[in-house]
């Protein structure tokens, strides 16, 4: 058996948990396509991989494909979804109205976000919504779900089924901080945790040692590199991300080596390094599972995903 | 703390001005003094700019307050029955007020920003959003609304890195952080754990108006 979950479970994701089972989660990204095509074809690639799947809501505030429809047709293809939702782009309104529609399409899992700020928009001159925030999100989820009312407690026709979701940065400082905000959401009724990407065992560790005192399962985030760039950009842009020296400078040496060779040398740094990662993290924490965000690199999600199973 | 203003280009306000050929100026003595964008020096070096077409000028002490638009534009009612057009250096609360008052086409030559702190020339903070309903005693003195590039009541949010807010590439405090610096300090740590409801919007949701007898 898992953690004692605080409330019943309804999703896949959360029922696997329950059960003891350490998870496994993807993530899809969708684009600023009008087709389903491109994000069908990733669900079916994770399908057998995952548990379930994020699906992002315009990350770096890139106006795409919104992810309440992708979460509807790829668990209209048997992937379950966790679908990501950020306040940055809507009112209460709308956000209540989102969440019934989702809650009535099936969807079982949100994730709660901020959203990237929108100057860092593809659409810079977008106004900043933020009517709620994270916690007043969670706040709306609990509301809905447990009293059957929006925030102004106006009465729902129906049964709202769904888990409320969290971030939390284990390489954030100052981390005590982030452990206070948090706590905030954890008392507020969060349902899950995802963390964002961690390469630092010890990071990992330490955040979830502070973790342990919540009935709060946690899946820890990590980012396949599908290749050195990949990495570089990861490591030069996502603050207080820690990535190994060793790591990077493995990938980097694949850089000099012909095409064939080189993807086959980039999948046993990266499955040498995640392995070991999520082993460590499993035989010395409480995390639940793994959250692994791999866009375009999905075959290694799979190989690791089979190496949890493994165990 | 002042009403921040900054002056309209020149090319724009010569554009606006364009089509009337006798404008008068009416400057601010608050704000835009403060500004250093529509006091006595800034009526005259507009002046200059715009030549002869300029039949007058004058600084009201608060153009946004009617009682001293009335005053001050007593001394120059014949001038400003001969104008086509009037600009006015204030902020756009002033424009509306002059406006109303004299009855002219008004061509605002500043822009409004903010509400702020001025620190020294050239050095101006956004400071208060006029949001209604001040949090300032349970956020240690730091304005979330005003300083949170997200304004959230319940930050900071994932965007903050060592401090630093990824708006505007983490060269900003995040409001979040300085706001629990100050709660530390007062030993208030409660204040910055607890749980903020929602804005109530509705304050702001229709033009606001405050009618005692």
């Amino acid at each position: 058996m898992g953690p004692p979950l605080a409330r019943e479970a309804y999703s896949r994701l959360m029922k696997a948990i329950e059960a003891g089972k350490f998870v496994v989660t993807g993530e899809i990204v969708p684009k600023k396509s009008a087709t389903f095509d491109e994000v069908l074809e990733t669900a079916r690639i994770l399908r057998s991989s995952v548990v379930a799947c994020n699906v992002t809501d315009n990350p770096r505030a890139q106006a795409y494909l919104s992810s309440i429809a992708v979460s509807h047709v790829i668990q209209d293809n048997g992937v379950e979804a966790i679908c990501q939702m950020t306040v940055r782009d809507r009112n209460r309104l709308s956000i209540i109205s989102d969440l019934l529609a989702a809650s009535a399409l099936g969807i079982r899992n949100v994730l709660t976000m901020s959203g990237d700020h929108t100057s860092l928009s593809d659409n810079p001159a977008a106004m900043p919504v933020y009517d709620i925030d994270t916690a007043q999100f969670v706040r709306l989820v609990r509301a809905m779900v447990d009293e059957g009312v929006d925030l102004a407690g106006n009465k729902i026709v129906g049964k709202v089924k769904m888990h409320v979701g969290i971030v939390g940065n284990p390489n954030n400082e100052p981390q005590e901080i982030e452990l206070l905000k948090i706590e905030r959401k954890v008392r507020l009724g969060a349902d899950f945790m995802q963390t964002q990407i961690v390469f630092d065992v010890e990071k990992a560790k330490h955040f979830l040692d502070a973790m342990k005192k919540y009935d709060m399962p946690v899946l820890v985030g990590m980012f396949p590199c599908k290749s050195y760039g990949t990495a570089n950009y990861m490591s030069t842009n996502v603050p207080g991300i820690s990535m190994p020296a060793e790591f990077i400078e493995a990938l980097k040496k694949t850089e000099d080596l012909p095409v064939g060779v080189r993807s086959t040398k980039v999948d046993e740094i990266n499955f040498d390094f995640f392995s070991g990662l999520i082993s460590e993290i499993r035989r010395t924490t409480r995390a639940s599972g793994v959250h692994l965000m791999a866009p375009g690199y999905e075959s290694m999600v799979k190989k690791l995903s089979d190496f949890v199973d493994l165990r | 703390m002042l009403i921040i203003t900054k002056k309209k280009p020149l090319d724009k306000i010569l554009e606006m001005s364009a089509p009337y050929g006798r404008i008068f100026i009416i400057g601010c003595g608050t704000c835009a003094t403060g500004c250093q964008t529509g006091g006595e020096e800034q009526v005259k070096e507009l002046s200059c700019k715009l030549g002869t077409k300029v039949i007058g000028g004058v600084v009201v002490e608060s153009p946004c307050d009617l009682r001293l638009v009335r005053r001050d534009l007593a001394g120059s009612r014949s001038a400003l029955e001969s104008a086509d057009a009037v600009i006015i250096l204030s902020c756009g609360a002033g424009v509306q007020v002059v406006g109303e008052q004299i009855g002219k086409t008004v061509i605002p030559g500043l822009d409004t920003l903010f509400i702020g702190k001025v620190e020294r020339i050239g050095r101006l903070y956004e400071r208060c959003r006029a949001c209604t309903d001040c949090l300032l005693f349970e956020t240690g003195g730091i304005c979330p609304v005003s300083r949170c590039s997200k304004s959230l009541l319940n930050g900071p949010c994932g965007g903050m890195s060592e401090g630093k807010c990824e708006a505007g590439g983490y060269a900003r405090d995040c409001a979040w952080v300085l706001i629990y610096n100050n709660l530390k300090q007062q030993g208030r740590l409660s204040e910055f754990s607890k749980y903020r409801e929602p804005k109530d919007r509705s304050r702001k949701a229709q033009p606001q108006e405050i009618l005692n007898k």
